[in-house]
């Protein structure tokens, strides 16, 4: 069998878990959840520095950027404007190409505004960025962002945080079978049997944040997501048996005394 | 009043993430940044809208009524 790689952007990545290293309850958790995880690649939000605290610790001492990659995201942008400015400060930062765009539309919902998502797409495509973008799960803007370039698609299962799983499977298959570029189930995940229904659906990867470091045990949930989205990848390589309506006996009946 | 002349002089208002802040003039960014203890190779600056290269950051200074925003990475998801 050819051996099962995954690429997005110009990187070949070995886990299809991508971790979010928000809401852990300090950055010693973090760094264990994520090498319990077997991520490879990170999210990371740009934020200011605090300059009355010179003694916080900070992130990049417990995750350091050359060991496991970052992804930059845009978490808080409200519209295209803020999120390119955000983006080109992390490009200066690190010099990272590949970026998570996330334009935010509502604060209850964290819903996308797909209108500013899709124009900033556009410019940082023009950028030479190589961007994986947050969207909705409608299949026609999934195919917008295509066509204008996009690395990656990340529909949300459900909303950001929520935990609610995979809310709309018939969309989400929709954009799976029409896509050219990986898809990455964002936002929405609540456990890890929800990441092995997106993988075993054919998704690429999955992009975790909430399930893990909201758990009672992140790093055992941690592991938990590594095991659930190999598995859920194999389920999809595999490719299950036929759903029927009736029963079909295991043991045969010919020569049953 | 003479030290109120001398001040306008020798001091530049800046405005560092959103906080006023008074400086000595001839502050490079550089200078700035060890002054709160900052790597320069985990941040970047943006000074009044635009963003400075990291190799430009000794040889450029701070003026007055600049705003300026130092930013870096934190845990997001």
């Amino acid at each position: 069998m050819k051996k099962d790689t995954f690429k997005v952007g110009n990187e070949i990545l070995k886990s299809r878990l991508i971790v979010g290293t928000g809401k852990y309850r300090n950055f010693k958790e973090t760094a264990q959840a994520i090498k319990a995880s077997g991520a490879d690649m990170v999210t990371v939000a740009v934020r200011r520095v605090n300059i009355l605290d010179k003694k916080k610790p900070l992130l990049t001492n417990f995750l350091d950027p050359k060991k496991i990659k970052y992804l930059p995201n845009t978490a808080g942008c409200f519209n295209s404007e803020e999120a390119l400015r955000t983006l080109r400060l992390a490009r200066e930062m690190g010099g990272w190409k590949m970026v998570k765009l996330e334009v935010l539309g509502d604060k209850k919902t964290l819903y996308p505004n797909m209108i500013e998502t899709l124009k900033a797409t556009k410019i940082l495509v023009k950028e030479g960025f190589k961007v994986l973008v947050y969207c909705s799960d409608d299949p026609l803007l999934a195919r917008e962002l295509e066509y204008l370039g996009a690395s990656a698609i990340m529909p949300l299962a459900s909303p950001i945080g929520s935990g609610l799983g995979i809310q709309n499977k018939i969309n989400l298959s929709l954009i799976i079978k029409s896509a050219k570029v990986p898809i990455i189930v964002d936002a929405g995940i609540g456990t890890s049997s929800d990441a092995t229904i997106a993988m075993e659906m054919g998704c690429d990867a999955v992009l975790v944040n909430s399930a893990i470091a909201k758990a009672k045990n992140s790093i055992l949930m941690a592991e938990a997501f590594k095991n659930s989205v190999i598995a859920g990848r194999q389920n999809f390589l595999a490719g299950r048996m036929q759903k029927l309506p009736f029963a079909d006996p295991s043991s045969p009946f010919k020569g049953l005394i | 009043m003479k030290v109120c002349i001398l001040n306008i002089l020798i001091m530049a208002k800046i405005q560092l993430n959103g906080k006023k802040l008074e400086l000595k003039k001839n502050h490079s960014i550089l200078k700035l940044l060890k002054k709160y203890k900052m790597d320069s190779k985990k941040i970047a600056v943006e000074l009044n809208g635009k963003i400075i290269n990291r190799n430009k950051y000794k040889l450029t200074y701070v003026k007055d009524k600049d705003k300026m925003e130092i930013v870096h990475f934190i845990g997001g998801g």
